[in-house]
């Protein structure tokens, strides 16, 4: 609404005429409009016995159409059409918002109990029911999802500018077609795949955290493809033109040019990436299993990482109930605060790196 | 350029060396190696080396508890134990990825032949070492205790019975006032050997009403499922007139029902499971130290409880090399002995085995050898 | 140096590689894409070898003993059913969300509005099934109830009611929201890239900020906006945990997604099932997981077709 500037009176005049004299709605008047048709909700929704819920849902409904109505009236079809978007718009946002407070007020309502030194310093080796921590689980949960990073990103990346920068005929339009569909492999089935293939290479007591990294890869190379190649496709072909113009070879303007352009796309969907995988649970549960203690070395045993280590404490609790999903709800809010981390460090790498855009 | 270059190196050596600082400190509850916990052991050698398990995760619990005591007194073994699931549990073990499984079920003709093979052509041990009462859990306002006939269980879960002040609950419970709430049945969504167990008993003691032949996948189509015993509690937790079945120290502040044995009615304490586990006759046709039992579901006397889950541990009498020997051994030593019962139930609330059943599991363990 | 060339040909596209900093990593893109296939293969090879004692075994022997084709079809209408609704309500969530932190949000304000939508993609899949068991299925039992009352002639809302809201519309709700922050991510870039000349124009033609969208940045953004809807379906289809914890499944396949008796999901119907299971039953799940592996085929077909049917667009022009 910070376009309507000038609050015209409105006039009653009718609308056709040859000199445009836009008439407006009074710069309040679409809150003052909505916040009546809240409060009409609410005696609605008193009516029907009151609920927080049926009050929000009345509200926003009856709040909407009157700012509608009132802008049909004065201002015309298309300007009501336009408040009547924003109002469904930023209805969009509130929907998102409700699930996501309500998800982080559980995690953190049942996570903060345990959310202490000890949980960071301590792992769960030689622990019985209360105490212990998920230092080991965190450590594991870094390191493969480092490694599962290391392998995705940079043949992710690198399929992703062969799709935009080189691909041609069958080979771009089976790669593209065959990245689609492994972003549907179910993650179970790509921990199997990771299982199997480890045990028909080394044999079969075989088992590190390497084997949980390539099935989290499985997962992740197709959505760094495919979002990085979305982002790719963005940077204007003019860029490139004029690089290509002064005589630059083309990898040093896929590199110099075209990434750089991109970077603040690319990383959000590494991030997204990143994010997608890093709470799997089920593949690291079939390869790299679950240890109290602490094992640093991603090629040789089992590893803790968070999810495994929370769904546990989640499902097979012991008889001391409370300090086992205190412990549970502890490691999914680590697991949030690792993931915003994250995103964070991503946000910041494409503000440093990004070039100014010219508008 | 320059600048930018000189920064991203700048950024990236400090996270590198931020994790490295990080990495370079261990748990602080490993670092201190003393196994204060356990200095009785005396004369036991030291063991080192690896001891690998996987298997059932209802063990899980218990299994931390062992893993502890274990590890206090053998701290030169590397343990681990992978609550994969008996089924995965018994292919790894009979694959030789794990030196011991943990399973709901005894193994199969078929699976103990290749168990046979995987142990050098040995003998492979069985030992009931987990017990677990199952106890039928409901919620419903105003009742608290409930005596049930395995006649009614089936039948409210079969559908037949599907208010709480139906006939033939209100027979079980003559000086109870019922409600007329409706019934929730709830059962497990996963495979799983509580349900192997629970549907077990009711094609035993209730055959007439409860038709389906026993498995660990919920026989009937329909109906509340829910997954896992956490999830099985909240369900019934938060459904008044629901009923569900689950591990009885999980049971928490649900009602717990007494279950008809005979002419009285059973409460699912440990003791229960115990006894009952004690006096089930062996499965015919096994080897000498293969301990696999027949749950005696039909049993007449009031100290036993019927419904209840054994989960065993699987390994062989010989091994390939000393040293998985010795751990398997030292292990399952730990596991019957008192210490490592009494371990167990105080974190998974699971019934401490009998003596009887101890001596027996004695000889299996004194037993294992490599060659 | 490079005006030798002939001028018919684009300059982009159809350069012929010369130098060899170009023919490394020209070689390295297209040897990742193959690494890629290569990788897909396997995962294939391995279904199938895996899949095939539970395509020849007799009816008999398949869990539920009758056939492979009874075990998987309901599973099959549960996955689709849970994750198209997931998708009918995420894709215009995601749209109005993309829209409203790139045109409508306070300027200020609106990257750390992305931020706060792309924590709903950091909440690990069980903590949503934990969270859509112990509290949203439990807020949707009224809701349940209403539509049964009001709706309920129509198939989908037949009822009986589920008294535990633990019901293949809560599931499809729970996977929404899971799958929204990837759609709107995706969306929000490709909104956010629309050509500011052209944005700029319509504004100039007096177009208001709803028809400067409608004209300027829609367009662009379709192609973005499908691929990440195809990318939030894929998750939607495979996820396991949430839909393992929430759904109560199970049933015969049915349209109804209120009632308490739903069909598994194939993703889920794995993980509930494969720790415990033995020799065949682990060749169906693995068929299972083979069938949904088709159906992802399937949608992305339908999906490239209707993208295709449009002109791409790359670059700016």
């Amino acid at each position: 609404m910070s376009t309507d500037t000038q609050a015209a009176p409105p006039a009653a005049t009718p609308q056709e005429g040859p000199v445009r004299v836009q008439r407006k709605l009074p710069r309040y008047a679409p809150f003052g409009l909505f916040a009546g048709g809240v409060a009409v909700g609410a005696a609605l929704s008193a009516l029907t016995g009151f609920s927080v819920i049926s009050t929000v849902v009345y509200g926003v409904v009856l709040g909407t159409v009157a700012v509608y109505a009132a802008s049909r009236a004065v201002e015309g079809r298309r300007k009501a059409t336009d408040r009547l978007v924003t109002s469904l718009v930023t209805t969009a946002f509130g929907i998102a918002m409700v699930p996501l407070v309500s998800l982080v007020w559980t995690v953190l309502d049942n996570g903060l109990a345990r959310f202490d030194g000890q949980f960071f310093s301590n792992s769960m080796y030689r622990v019985v029911g209360e105490g212990g921590g998920a230092y080991h689980a965190v450590l594991g949960t870094l390191i493969i999802t480092a490694l599962a990073t290391a392998i995705s990103v940079p043949i992710g990346l690198m399929a992703a500018i062969y799709l935009v920068e080189y691909g041609t005929g069958r080979l771009k339009k089976a790669i593209t077609f065959f990245v689609d569909v492994m972003t549907g492999i179910p993650s179970i089935v790509a921990g199997l795949f990771a299982f199997a293939l480890f045990t028909l290479l080394f044999g079969n007591d075989f088992r590190a955290g390497v084997m949980g990294a390539v099935a989290l890869s499985v997962l992740m190379i197709p959505v760094v493809v495919r979002s990085c190649e979305e982002v790719l496709k963005l940077v204007p072909n003019e860029l490139r033109e004029a690089s290509y113009a002064l005589g630059v070879p083309k990898w040093r303007t896929v590199m110099k040019v075209v990434l750089p352009t991109a970077v603040a796309g690319l990383g959000t969907g590494i991030t997204l990436a990143v994010a997608r995988v890093v709470g799997e649970t089920a593949p690291l549960l079939i390869t790299v299993g679950l240890i109290t203690g602490t094992n640093l070395n991603p090629f040789d045993g089992r590893m803790a990482t968070l999810p495994v280590f929370a769904y546990y404490q989640l499902t097979q609790p012991g008889v001391n109930e409370q300090a086992f999903l205190d412990r549970a709800w502890t490691a999914a809010l680590l697991l949030i605060i690792l993931v915003m981390a994250l995103n964070v460090v991503a946000r910041l790498i494409s503000r440093f790196f990004a070039p100014t855009t010219g508008r | 350029m320059k600048l930018r270059s000189s920064t991203r190196a700048l950024t990236i050596s400090a996270a590198l060396a931020a994790t490295l600082a990080l990495a370079a400190c261990g748990a602080s509850n490993e670092s201190d190696d003393s196994n204060s916990g356990s200095d009785g052991g005396g004369d036991t050698q030291e063991l080192s080396g690896e001891l690998v398990g996987a298997g059932a995760s209802s063990q899980q619990a218990a299994m931390e508890a062992w893993q502890a005591g274990f590890e206090g007194e053998y701290p030169g073994v590397r343990f681990s134990y992978d609550p994969a699931g008996s089924g995965a549990g018994r292919e790894q073990f009979i694959a030789g990825s794990t030196a011991f499984a943990g399973s709901d079920a005894a193994l199969d003709d078929e699976e103990l032949a290749q168990a046979q093979e995987r142990c050098a052509g040995g003998e492979v041990f069985e030992l009931p070492n987990y017990i677990s009462p199952i106890a039928v859990i409901f919620n419903l306002e105003g009742v608290d205790e409930l005596d049930l006939s395995p006649a009614t269980i089936a039948g409210i879960f079969t559908g037949a019975i599907t208010s709480w002040d139906d006939p033939a609950i209100a027979a079980d419970n003559p000086d109870a006032t019922l409600p007329g709430t409706a019934i929730t049945p709830v059962h497990r969504a996963d495979d799983s050997g509580t349900t192997d167990n629970f549907t077990d008993y009711l094609f035993q003691a209730a055959g007439d009403v409860w038709t389906s032949e026993p498995d660990g996948e919920w026989p009937l189509p329909g109906g509340e499922a829910a997954n896992q015993t956490s999830g099985m509690v909240e369900v019934v937790g938060s459904v008044d007139g629901a009923i569900g079945y689950a591990d009885a120290s999980r049971a928490g502040d649900l009602g717990v029902a007494n279950v008809a044995v005979g002419e009285s009615f059973a409460a699912p304490t440990p003791e229960a499971a115990a006894a009952v586990v004690e006096n089930s006759p062996a499965v015919e046709g096994r080897g000498e130290y293969d301990f696999a039992i027949e749950l005696n579901r039909l049993t007449e006397s009031a100290d036993e409880y019927p419904i209840v889950l054994v989960s065993y541990h699987l390994g062989c009498i010989t091994y390939d090399d000393q040293e998985t020997a010795d751990n398997v051994a030292a292990f399952m030593g730990y596991v019957i002995s008192e210490d490592g019962q009494a371990a167990a139930a105080e974190n998974a609330g699971n019934a401490e085995i009998s003596d009887a059943l101890r001596e027996q599991a004695q000889t299996a363990v004194d037993a294992i050898t490599a060659g | 140096m490079t005006v030798t060339k002939a001028p018919t040909e684009p300059p982009a596209q159809q350069r012929t590689i010369r130098r060899p900093g170009d023919r490394i990593f020209a070689g390295a893109a297209r040897g990742s894409g193959i690494f890629i296939l290569l990788v897909l293969a396997g995962v294939a090879a391995f279904l199938i070898s895996e899949a095939i004692p539970a395509f020849t075994a007799s009816s008999e022997e398949i869990p539920g003993g009758e056939g492979l084709g009874d075990y998987v079809w309901p599973l099959i209408a549960g996955t689709l059913l849970g994750a198209v609704i997931a998708l009918l309500v995420a894709t215009p969530l995601a749209v109005g969300i993309a829209l409203y932190v790139t045109y409508y949000a306070p300027r200020r304000i609106a990257t750390a509005l992305g931020y706060v939508i792309d924590l709903l993609a950091a909440i690990p899949s069980v903590v949503y099934g934990f969270w859509g068991l112990a509290v949203l299925a439990k807020q949707l039992v009224p809701f349940h109830e209403w539509l049964d009352d009001t709706l309920g002639f129509i198939p989908f809302f037949a009822g009986p009611a589920s008294t535990t809201g633990r019901t293949m519309l809560t599931v499809g709700l729970v996977l929404a929201v899971m799958i929204l922050p990837i759609i709107s991510a995706i969306a929000r870039e490709v909104f956010g890239q629309a050509p500011a000349l052209h944005r700029e124009a319509a504004l100039a033609l007096g177009a208001t900020r709803w028809e400067m969208i409608r004209m300027a940045v829609l367009p662009y953004g379709k192609s973005g906006v499908i691929a990440g809807a195809m990318l939030g379906l894929g998750r939607a289809l495979g996820e396991t945990m949430a839909v393992a914890i929430i759904l109560s499944g199970g049933a015969g396949a049915t349209l109804n997604v209120i009632s308490n008796s739903s069909p598994s999901t194939i993703a889920s119907n794995i993980a509930l099932r494969f720790p415990e299971a033995t020799g065949l039953g682990v060749n169906t799940l693995i068929a299972s997981g083979l069938v949904l592996f088709v159906i992802t085929l399937a949608v992305n077909m339908l999906a490239r077709w209707v993208v295709n049917r449009r002109a791409d667009f790359s670059g700016a022009n």
